[in-house]
């Protein structure tokens, strides 16, 4: 789950991190006011779930408390990158001296939360480790014995050659840190992290990645979830307990498991077809998460066809076929549907879906071949 | 011989009571798997299935029944935990089916497995299976069959798919490993083909990568320096969108890292066959057989 800058930057600043202040604003309104209360020089930033904010124009200088509510007005309800901005956050124009890179992401090569520093800061710093990869200083922490100061220390310095500089890097490099466990974190990043003028360092931007595994036992986190800055599909899936990722073809798919999912859709470009997504329905079969999975799928108006692959292990043949049925008598299915249904009570399967008027395959390349066939029947 | 589990395995099944743990603890008895302790704290003392004896600890459970592997099938809040008790009891092998454990709870449970010696396969894994010695885990005993083919992959169903082919079509397995769709997990790729390259009864392998991290990358290299057996390898993701996790938490491409263009070039670049779809598997290992 991600955290929007705002959230990120208030957690931060619960963990003893120095964060220049900034509001929350849902209208151009709240914008203006908050914009006085700064004194007028501010930075209205588009609050949504997705990079390159700065160039399509969510991110915008106001010299004025007026300007500001005009950039809020413009900003609010553009789309970027599909999301519709929902809120802006409103901060003082900071003036800055230097910009660098601080953040810890769980590495999966050393197994180990990495902290990562860059004195080239305020970019991309995947494009840091593409151009200029010396730039970046890397340190895997022991987790049982967390940051220690001598080395957070040493990656100060590789920050700061002033050693006040370098010190309270250092600081809030470990309240980073600790902040990763406390939060549930996959990744925590202050980019930039500033100093100004007068020498101080600040973390000027956040970004926080949960992982999705915490928010069972984190609920104070979990109540962080903005669903307005989530595609509404992926939103009803997750409620019904399914993984849905929406995807620009016509072929709706439906899969037991993940890895046969993302097999299963590239099976369909193999024989010429376009996924329309992505779709697992977990490993325990309830009817009803079957029915709520062809609900998102036929109300995806670009959907002409859908196609069950279904290899039963844990998940049951007859629990998925019921839960085709069930869907017809609930709502019009509208498109044509190809079902591939093996192991696991396949013979109660194909029972169920031969007495509804349905026939199910049992060969995937067969299956994902007649269903790529249909869609582009329907498109001619 | 098969790799890490045999007649020999001595299976403690860790949360034997509960819904997934008693289902599949029947299916592994049915399989003539050999278990021969349970483990869920509170129900010591108890029989599962008449024939089971049940303990409340792990400790109590290896001290009483000599058990030399273990299945964990407990809750997500409590699977690392379960993880430490089966490496803190001087379990050898731990199985960990269980998904959504968080990965900060598995940076800390991976070193203290690795201190005390014992193997980690998983976690979010569906286990493995000898065919007609020993099953560990979900994976369904009737689609496998005895052979010489060794199977590594990081995912469940998709490595079904891929047995089913091998097997509908005579080629039977010396030992099938799901290694789980976790960023963090014990056992990995090259773990398995190393013991697989030393099993005198493997004669090829298979492995089942996808998209997310260098695992595969790292494999590869593994491969052409190291295996001399065929390999022949699938990617899984080919058409997923990046930045997107694609069910599995690690199956993630991040920036332009991991994609499964990259993988195969890889494999390919190894020396390993790769399947354009898992049809492919049956007519590219009889290539190379």
């Amino acid at each position: 789950m991600n955290l929007h800058e705002y959230q990120a930057r208030d957690i931060l600043r619960k963990h003893g991190i120095p964060v220049p202040p900034g509001e929350v604003a849902t209208t151009p309104a709240e914008a203006r006011a908050i914009a006085e209360r700064f004194g007028g020089k501010v930075v209205v930033k588009a609050q949504v779930h997705a990079g390159g904010r700065g160039k399509a124009g969510g991110v915008k200088l106001a010299k004025s408390a007026p300007e500001a509510e005009a950039h809020a007005k413009a900003i609010l309800g553009m789309t970027i990158k599909g999301l519709t901005v929902q809120k802006v956050l409103v901060a003082p124009a900071a003036e800055i001296a230097t910009e660098s890179y601080v953040g810890v992401i769980v590495d999966r090569a050393s197994q180990r939360p990495v902290l990562m520093v860059s004195p080239a800061g305020g970019i991309d710093i995947e494009d840091v480790a593409a151009k200029t990869p010396e730039k970046i200083h890397r340190l895997a922490v022991d987790p049982r014995y967390g940051l220690l100061p001598h080395q957070a220390l040493t990656l100060g310095f590789a920050l700061y050659d002033d050693l006040k500089q370098a010190r309270a890097a250092a600081d809030i490099m470990q309240k980073l840190y600790s902040v990763v466990y406390a939060v549930g974190a996959s990744l925590a990043e202050i980019n930039p992290l500033v100093t100004t003028p007068e020498g101080t360092v600040q973390a000027l931007d956040a970004k926080i990645v949960i992982d999705d595994n915490e928010l069972e036992r984190r609920p104070e986190i979990a109540a962080l979830r903005d669903a307005s800055a989530e595609a509404p599909e992926e939103v009803a899936a997750r409620q019904a307990g399914l993984t849905f990722i929406k995807l620009d073809g016509d072929v709706g798919c439906c899969v037991n498991g993940a890895g046969l999912a993302m097999a299963t859709m590239d099976l369909v470009k193999y024989y010429g077809g376009e996924p329309a997504n992505f779709l697992d329905i977990g490993g325990s079969s309830n009817p009803q998460k079957v029915v709520a999975a062809l609900r998102i799928m036929t109300s995806d108006p670009r959907v002409k066809v859908i196609l069950f692959n279904i290899f039963g292990g844990i998940t049951r043949g007859d629990d998925v076929a019921n839960g085709i049925v069930q869907a017809t008598k609930d709502f019009p299915l509208k498109v044509p549907i190809v079902i591939r249904l093996t192991g696991t009570n396949e013979r109660e399967g194909i029972a169920i879906l031969e007495r509804a008027g349905f026939s199910a395959l049992s060969d995937m390349d067969e299956a994902v071949k007649q269903a790529v066939a249909k869609a582009k029947g329907k498109a001619a | 011989m098969s790799i890490f589990i045999d007649q020999n395995t001595r299976l403690v099944v860790q949360g034997i009571t509960g819904r997934d743990g008693s289902f599949h603890a029947r299916q592994m008895i049915e399989y003539g798997t050999k278990v021969v302790a349970g483990v869920t704290p509170g129900k010591g003392g108890q029989q599962f299935e008449g024939a089971v004896p049940v303990f409340n600890t792990v400790t109590a459970a290896v001290l009483a029944t000599q058990a030399n592997t273990s299945v964990i099938y407990v809750p997500a809040a409590v699977a690392a935990s379960a993880i430490f008790e089966a490496a803190d009891s001087g379990i050898g092998l731990i199985i960990c089916i269980t998904e959504g454990i968080p990965v900060l709870d598995m940076t800390r449970a991976l070193p203290f497995v690795h201190e005390r010696g014992a193997r980690l396969i998983g976690p979010n894994c569906p286990g493995l299976i000898s065919p007609s010695k020993s099953k560990v885990g979900i994976i369904p005993g009737n689609i496998c069959k005895p052979g010489k083919i060794g199977v590594v992959s990081r995912s469940g169903t998709l490595t079904y798919e891929i047995i089913h082919q091998l097997s509908t079509h005579g080629m039977g397995q010396s030992t099938c490993v799901g290694i789980g769709g976790d960023p963090l997990i014990g056992t990995n790729f090259i773990h398995c083909l190393s013991a697989f390259e030393a099993d005198s009864e493997t004669a090829a392998i298979v492995m089942i990568g996808e998209i997310g991290g260098t695992d595969e990358q790292q494999a590869a290299e593994f491969v052409k320096e190291k295996v001399k057996k065929p390999v022949v390898g699938f990617i899984a993701g080919q058409t997923a969108p990046p930045g997107r996790r694609m069910g599995h938490a690690g199956a993630i491409i991040s920036g332009s890292s991991g994609t499964a263009a990259e993988k195969m070039t890889a494999l390919e670049n190894a020396g390993i066959s790769v399947m354009k779809r898992p049809a492919d598997v049956v007519p590219l290992l009889k290539e190379r057989l």
